[in-house]
């Protein structure tokens, strides 16, 4: 390999942490799209919105909340670990990092499979038979739980990769960029739950 | 030949040698050219569809296809042109090739993200032509994707969307290490104010390309849900509205008219002060009218909407906001007009292809006016009077000046000089194919002639068979650009340096480039077009 871009480049780290942030930027907007339709329903909808959102468990929400949050605060102390240039303690918070998210997964199977199980999907034959709104209040959080569980899922995998990283120190004290981005990621996804929690769940 | 300035061609980025070394490139110079080859492919391919479907038209009732064909064809034309041909066509070829020269730098931010855009970028085509041949036949929904029908349609919807998606991925990845190399990798002394103007149209198109994007991506990821789930969010049998859909779908696809025109003022930013041999008028005018473009571009989408079914509140402020956003680009034509006064031009084939540009564009420019004025659009929604407008602004105007840069910068990235008669004539035939091609859909648009129909009354035979005839000038034109193209390459002239007398960075280097693009960093002290320091500089 030549030196061409490898050494040269790849130091930047500010440029790194400008282009995850236009990145996160882009995912914040992505989200954006789909809170704008959420509002506009919500405007149209009101009364069925609230009759809906009665049905969702806030306590298996609430757990979520929590467990996120909690997988964000491990993320940070991994990074901070790092910093310091405590390579084990970096890899147990990243560990701790991934049981959480897998717990949040785990919390959420069974919650959707919860709801089909009462035949609340979307197309079924009982959620068919409710008026409009709440229909589309199902869809809604079918859709955007779901982009947000794809993003946990997308996550984790990034994580898998650093905690990779780690191991073979290609992520050093030295050089911490790539887990610095993927704990800014790892706190998007979490702020994105942030917003769907009360929207889903505590507006009644 | 020292071993440092060998040009990018024989020296590599990686250990590879042959097709490896391209494939595999982190060179933003062979990315420019891996991106130049496969958006000319499928601009052929986009010219051959159109070329059928003026075919079809030469002549009342079917004449060489169904219907069916017909719509898928429209489709195909809309969605190949617009997202494999004219949205990267300027930003990835000639950005990325040319972006990182003109600041001084030795390669983009992120050299290995590049390289994964452009694979992204092929993924997206291959997905489109794949859903081509799939059973359920191609995508008839035209390129707008418009609820309801992209709902029910049987064709290939879902896999099509799913393509657009990709490439709105691809065109987000390079706008994002376009806007960090901009500000990152800035040779020293390249302040802001110093930047050439494609740089900054680059820019300003970059923040265009990461802030609306994503929407495009939530809107197509909704209806393809909406078609697999049958969720109902534009379902108004479910509650939905479908409106609300088109609302979306501009919201990104307007602001994607300026991601397609702005690298192509750039261009003529830069086209003009060399063959003028002037400063350009107005420098900070014509970077701030970019930005601008880009921000007021944001707020105008409701105007294609006007016949959809909106308050007439929100009518009059989304045509009073398009009206506002002519004010920036008239700052950029009086900058033009205004730099060539009094300049020494020298009509070279890269400023004609800008006169070329400045003509078509008007029309493009001035007929949209009048649809964006309430009452006239009325009348004229859904006719050719709008198809002719959208050829004469993108393909009169961003594919007018893919062709005035490929004139002007061949030389530079191939390090041969085409033949400039050739060229001449091909500026004419261009110009006279063109007119005859769009000119005859205004008046058929404005005697009712509706778009995307496969049939239409005997009294638009002689306009749509000028049109046709038209067809066949401008592709054949086209065709004999490339074919000169193709020449140059092959037997062409070794080009200089610098043959056009050029000031900014790429012309202070060899032809190709070298690998690194500077030998030694270069210093900057020069405005971008200061001609003065031309007496310094070598041609060779």
């Amino acid at each position: 390999m030549s030196n061409h871009s490898d050494t040269v480049h790849h130091k930047d780290n500010v440029s790194a942490k400008m282009g995850m942030w236009l990145f996160l930027f882009t995912e914040v907007l992505l989200f954006g799209g789909m809170f704008l339709v959420y509002a506009v329903y919500r405007y149209q909808y009101q009364d069925q919105f609230k009759l809906a959102a009665m049905e969702l468990n806030t306590g298996i929400g609430t757990l979520n909340t929590i467990i996120l949050l909690s997988s964000s605060l491990t993320v940070a102390l991994s990074i901070a670990a790092m910093q310091k240039g405590n390579k084990f303690l970096s890899l147990v918070f990243l560990y701790c990092t991934q049981i959480f998210a897998l717990m949040f997964m785990v919390n959420k199977f069974f919650e959707w499979s919860t709801k089909i199980s009462h035949g609340l999907f979307p197309g079924s034959k009982e959620l068919l038979a409710k008026p409009n709104g709440q229909i589309l209040f199902y869809g809604l959080y079918y859709v955007m739980t779901g982009l947000h569980g794809i993003h946990v899922i997308i996550g984790m995998i990034a994580i898998a990769f650093i905690i990779v990283f780690i191991h073979r120190d290609k992520v050093t004290q030295q050089d911490f960029i790539k887990l610095e981005n993927t704990g800014l990621y790892w706190h998007l996804v979490d702020l994105i739950w942030i917003f769907l929690f009360p929207l889903f769940y505590l507006i009644q | 030949m020292a071993e440092s300035s060998a040009s990018f061609y024989t020296k590599s980025t990686n250990k590879y040698s042959g097709i490896l070394s391209w494939l595999l490139t982190k060179d933003h110079k062979r990315i420019g050219l891996m991106y130049m080859m496969a958006i000319i492919s499928f601009f052929v391919v986009g010219i051959i569809i159109g070329l059928l479907m003026r075919l079809e038209l030469i002549s009342p009732g079917r004449t060489i296809m169904d219907a069916q064909t017909y719509n898928t064809l429209f489709t195909l034309h809309g969605v190949i042109m617009i997202f494999l041909f004219i949205i990267p066509g300027l930003p990835a070829i000639f950005g990325n090739f040319f972006l990182p020269i003109q600041i001084g730098a030795e390669d983009v931010a992120f050299p290995r993200l590049n390289l994964l855009s452009w694979y992204v970028y092929i993924i997206g085509a291959v997905l489109v032509l794949v859903s081509l041949f799939l059973p359920g036949g191609p995508i008839d929904t035209g390129w707008t994707f418009y609820i309801p029908y992209s709902v029910r349609s049987t064709t290939n919807v879902s896999m099509a969307l799913f393509a657009a998606f990709v490439l709105g991925f691809s065109s987000i990845l390079t706008g994002i290490n376009f806007i960090t190399t901009v500000h990152r990798m800035r040779a020293p002394g390249m302040g802001f104010f110093k930047m050439p103007l494609f740089v900054w149209a680059t820019y300003a198109t970059a923040w265009i390309q990461i802030l609306a994007t994503p929407v495009i991506a939530i809107t197509i990821i909704l209806v393809i849900i909406e078609r697999s789930f049958g969720v109902g969010i534009f379902d108004p049998a479910l509650g939905g509205d479908p409106i609300l859909f088109q609302h979306m779908f501009w919201i990104y696809s307007h602001p994607a008219v300026y991601i397609m025109i702005l690298p192509a003022m750039g261009v003529v930013s830069e086209i003009i002060p060399t063959f003028a041999r002037r400063t350009i008028f107005g420098y900070k005018a014509i970077a701030m009218s970019s930005l601008a473009i880009a921000f007021v571009g944001y707020l105008v989408w409701a105007h294609h909407m006007f016949s959809s079914g909106m308050s007439d509140t929100a009518r009059w402020i989304f045509s009073l906001l398009t009206f506002i956003v002519a004010l920036p680009s008239g700052v950029k034509i009086f900058n033009w007009v205004a730099t060539m006064y009094k300049g020494s031009i020298d009509p070279q084939p890269p400023f004609l292809w800008v006169m070329n540009f400045i003509f078509l564009f008007s029309i493009g420019g001035l007929t949209g006016l009048v649809l964006g004025s309430l009452a006239t659009d009325v009348h004229l929604t859904d006719t050719y009077f709008v198809v002719a407008h959208f050829h004469y602004v993108m393909f009169g105007g961003t594919g007018t000046i893919f062709f005035a840069a490929l004139h002007y910068w061949f030389p530079k990235m191939f390090g041969k000089m085409y033949n400039i008669r050739f060229s001449q004539i091909a500026v004419a035939l261009y110009f006279i194919g063109f007119n005859m091609l769009y000119f005859p859909k205004f008046i058929m648009g404005y005697m009712g002639m509706p778009r995307r129909y496969y049939d239409y009354l005997p009294q638009f035979t002689t306009l749509q068979r000028i049109s046709t005839v038209g067809s066949w000038i401008l592709a054949g034109t086209i065709f004999f650009i490339f074919g000169y193209f193709i020449h140059a390459l092959r037997k062409g002239k070794k080009a200089t340096s610098n043959p056009w007398g050029g000031v900014t960075l790429e012309w202070h280097i060899p032809s190709p480039p070298p690998l690194e693009n500077f030998v030694k960093l270069p210093e900057i002290k020069d405005d971008p077009y200061d001609f003065s320091q031309l007496k310094e500089m070598k041609d060779e």
